[in-house]
């Protein structure tokens, strides 16, 4: 049994062959290999299939609602910035749903890593489209195909200025193992979009897809450039995997809060200070 | 023209009317400061636009020598500070009202209505002071030569507001406070005017703020380390004092970029061990609704401070209504508990925020403070204030291995664990769950929870806050309120002198305490007094305990209950009755 397995039986939720049980293998043996402790990790998800992950990992989690992991995690780190917070949802939760989250999210700069699972339909509520689909994709409801413009999640990101942009294919477990403890050790918001077929609704952006559709950047790529890293955003057919853009300059959005400027213990070791606050009321005697 | 001195023995009501962005505010905090130095009890409301500048604002100064703290209709003094700053007080205006102010700021058809106009140059300011801006360092100076208050001691509170400390602003102020002590001199204007209050030793010594002010001590008081909130009006300046204290007293504050975010944010740091708050109006929180369902489901605490303005939609952005007690009351899909306290004072909202945070954390149900613009936009002295009283209890417990955050338990309330405290994990899900906190689609395992959820309200039943009698205990009529409006209704009850009535006041509307049926049914003649259009804390009331009202008394035009409204209604409901009206 692996330091991340449930010691129980856990009738998980997914699809035979959904993309979700290798990205979650991924995940497991990350920060197992980053060694984190259980204590000392928190799982925030929102609603989805992709949302319910943190119930198969065997860590503390917070489960709240339907593209709002971003806020719930962003105030986790805050109040206790000795946690390691990791956020997983889908691409509808985090990127449709919780947009706005999403943007100022980044702009905050949490120390929190975000792996969305992009499966470019929306799974649960049975195959309608994301804001990851792309155009032209059929479904019940976009019954003469997508029209809109797919969003560009590293785009937006690297346009924010994010801590650590990446993409990975769960396809390739290993290398996708690989980004996630990279994005788990980088300093401020990281974000890994990685590409996760839906079995079930999507039968276009298959597993054959996304590897006939991607490639691997190289060393040729240096990811501290933000320039080189936003025209690799922007490139779409095929897609480039791995990170994009990392960089360590900004502070944290812990770091700026004065909350943490002469006391640096977690919230919930604090008490409050009645008698700073009688000379606050005594300031208005 | 009566050329008798008017003496104001007991309460004088100021009225200082301008548009936003002359000062109002400024000259409201030093008059209010000086009235308080002198030992005298003072009530401040602002009413303004909802616009940056221009448009018409006034403040309302009631100083008195004894508590004070109602809104009151009644205007003794009338400052204006422009030529259409008497537009919107002309039906307040009276022949016992004194106008005092520049010729050119005074409509001369006021003259006609009875009042008294002390006419006061503002050439002299532009001349001697080099600066009309000048103008309300000698209104200021004009109100403390009326209270009494010695030249140095008004310099020394005026020169410790002012932002600029250059020498030559502070010599321009002090000549214009100068020429405010010689219009109160002079036998024609302030010559005519005597206050001769009594001062006390209670007024000198107890603190004095806003609503808002008190909203933010009560939080500090009970614990909060955390606010994330979206700024809208009235709701903001609780926003804006936390964001003042944080670094002093190491609390985490946040402008989220929506009300969603600032609720998701709160319930996640309470989750990780955080005392969190959030302060919104009506329309921002229509948005928080989902978040409130979740602290519900998810067993998370949770402190909201709903500030009332009118609705709906953006509604009057700086007005006061008592509108939103349904919305507070049934926020959120699903069933669960929850408590709403209702403070009438600043006392009340130092000690019901406070106690927010102990219950919510005690009970793990969202806990919220329904205050309105009235109550967080004024400011009164709070000499009842006992900081003894305050306390922060906290319910978190260190996990140990094989912890379950939903354990079944007899109370139906789980040991609270938070993550990185012990060895166990804390696992929380707004799908329904089972004691480990896994997703969970059992019908029998359903029932129970929500059995364990609900039990809750139990306890939240059992610890209400009683409502408060003011009166006789032996009652015939009963005036029944919530939240602010007690203020006002307190001293139209004293204003009229009728032996067998009593107010009731509700500091908690849900749960109502259970002995709510009881006391109601005492009177044989209840009046509902609200700020709403439907009396909707009547209705629950009703919805409660079988018991209706004979009369109400609603206004919803954005201002608040003054004391002689209250007193006419009042009197008029009651002389109906005696003079042989049917009762229902």
């Amino acid at each position: 049994m692996k330091y991340y397995d449930h010691d129980h039986d856990v009738d998980m939720a997914w699809c035979p062959g959904c993309g979700n049980f290798k990205l979650i293998d991924a995940v497991k043996k990350a920060l197992e290999e980053l060694e984190i402790a259980r204590e000392d990790l928190v799982m925030v998800s929102g609603i989805g299939q992709a949302a319910k992950t943190p119930h198969y990992i065997n860590c503390s989690f917070f489960d709240g609602l339907h593209g709002r992991s971003l806020p719930a995690a962003t105030a986790i780190k805050a109040t206790n910035p000795g946690l390691t917070v990791v956020v997983e949802s889908g691409d509808g939760c985090s990127y449709g749903e919780g947009g706005n989250h999403f943007i100022h999210a980044i702009r905050r700069n949490p120390d929190i890593t975000v792996i969305v699972h992009d499966n470019m339909v929306y799974g649960l509520t049975k195959g309608q489209a994301s804001p990851m689909s792309r155009r032209g994709f059929m479904t019940p409801v976009q019954v003469t195909g997508v029209y809109m413009e797919p969003f560009n999640p590293l785009a937006v990101a690297i346009s924010l200025n994010a801590a650590f942009v990446a993409r990975a294919d769960c396809g390739d477990e290993e290398k996708t193992k690989e980004i996630i403890m990279a994005a788990v050790r980088h300093r401020g918001f990281s974000l890994v979009d990685v590409f996760q077929p839906c079995v079930s609704f999507n039968k276009i952006n298959t597993y054959k897809w996304y590897k006939d559709n991607s490639y691997y950047l190289d060393e040729t790529h240096d990811p501290g450039n933000r320039d080189a890293a936003m025209k690799k955003a922007l490139e779409a057919g095929p897609f480039p995997i791995g990170v994009l853009y990392a960089h360590d300059t900004n502070k944290t959005f812990e770091q700026n809060l004065a909350a943490y400027g002469a006391d640096s213990l977690p919230l919930y070791r604090r008490k409050p200070d009645m008698p700073e606050l009688i000379k606050l009321i005594e300031s208005k005697r | 023209m009566n050329e008798k001195a008017i003496e104001y023995r007991h309460d004088i009501s100021i009225v200082i009317s301008g548009e936003a962005g002359q000062g109002i505010q400024t000259l409201e905090e030093l008059t209010a400061t000086a009235a308080k130095s002198k030992g005298y009890h003072v009530f401040t409301y602002s009413e303004v636009m909802s616009r940056i500048r221009g448009g018409n604002n006034s403040t309302e100064i009631r100083i008195s020598s004894k508590r004070v703290d109602a809104y009151v209709r009644r205007i003794d003094l009338f400052i204006p500070l422009n030529e259409r700053a008497t537009d919107r007080f002309r039906d307040r205006i009276t022949e016992n009202t004194s106008i005092i102010g520049d010729r050119g700021h005074v409509d001369c058809s006021f003259t006609e209505s009875g009042c008294s106009t002390l006419y006061v140059s503002r050439q002299e300011i532009i001349d001697e002071a080099g600066n009309i801006r000048y103008f309300n360092s000698a209104v200021f100076g004009f109100l403390c030569g009326l209270m009494e208050i010695n030249e140095t001691e008004a310099g020394r509170i005026l020169s410790g507001r002012l932002k600029s400390k250059d020498e030559s602003n502070l010599k321009k102020n002090a000549v214009a406070l100068a020429i405010g002590y010689r219009w109160r001199r002079d036998p024609s204007v302030g010559g005519r005017i005597a206050l001769t209050l009594a001062p006390s030793e209670s007024a000198k010594t107890a603190p004095r703020f806003y609503g808002s002010e008190a909203v933010g001590i009560g939080a500090l008081a009970g614990g909060c380390n955390f606010l994330s909130s979206y700024p809208m009006s009235p709701s903001t300046e609780v926003l804006t004092f936390m964001a003042a204290q944080a670094a002093r007293f190491g609390v985490v504050v946040e402008q989220a970029e929506d009300e969603i975010c600032a609720i998701n944010m709160a319930i996640g740091s309470w989750y990780a061990g955080g005392r969190a708050m959030v302060t919104t109006s009506g329309g921002g929180f229509a948005l928080m609704c989902e978040g409130v369902s979740l602290a519900g489901m998810s067993e998370t605490p949770l402190v909201v401070h709903v500030g009332q303005r009118p609705g709906p939609a953006t509604g009057l952005p700086t007005r006061t209504e008592q509108g939103d007690l349904n919305l507070v009351l049934h926020a959120g899909h699903g069933e669960f508990p929850r408590a709403i306290f209702a403070p009438g004072t600043r006392e009340d909202a130092v000690e019901l925020t406070c106690r927010a945070f102990s219950l919510a954390d005690r009970y793990q149900v969202p806990v919220f403070i329904l205050t309105d613009q009235f109550l967080l936009d004024s400011s009164a002295l709070a000499p009842d204030l006992d900081t003894g009283r305050l306390s922060a209890e906290s319910h978190i417990i260190s996990t140990e291995m094989g912890y379950a955050r939903y354990a079944f338990t007899e109370s139906g309330v789980s040991p609270r664990g938070i993550p990185g405290h012990g060895e166990g994990i804390v696992c929380s899900a707004s799908d329904e769950h089972d004691e480990g906190g896994y997703i969970t689609e059992d019908f029998g395992l359903r029932v129970r929870m929500m059995d364990k959820r609900m039990k809750k309200e139990e306890h939240l039943v059992r610890v209400a806050e009683a409502p408060r009698l003011y009166g006789p205990e032996e009652y015939r009529v009963l005036v029944v309120c919530w939240g602010s409006t007690v203020t006002a209704i307190r001293e139209a009850r004293e204003k009229l002198k009728i032996m067998d009535l009593s107010v009731l006041h509700f500091r908690q509307v849900y749960p109502l305490h259970p002995e709510t049926a009881g006391i109601l049914s005492q009177a044989d003649h209840r009046i509902l007094v609200e700020n709403n259009a439907t009396g909707q804390f009547g209705r629950l009331l009703t919805l409660h305990t079988g018991i209706t009202f004979q009369d109400t008394v609603l206004k919803y035009d954005g201002m608040p209950f003054s004391v002689e409204e209250v007193a006419d209604s009042l009197s008029r409901i009651l002389n109906r009755k005696h003079s042989g009206g049917e009762k229902k």
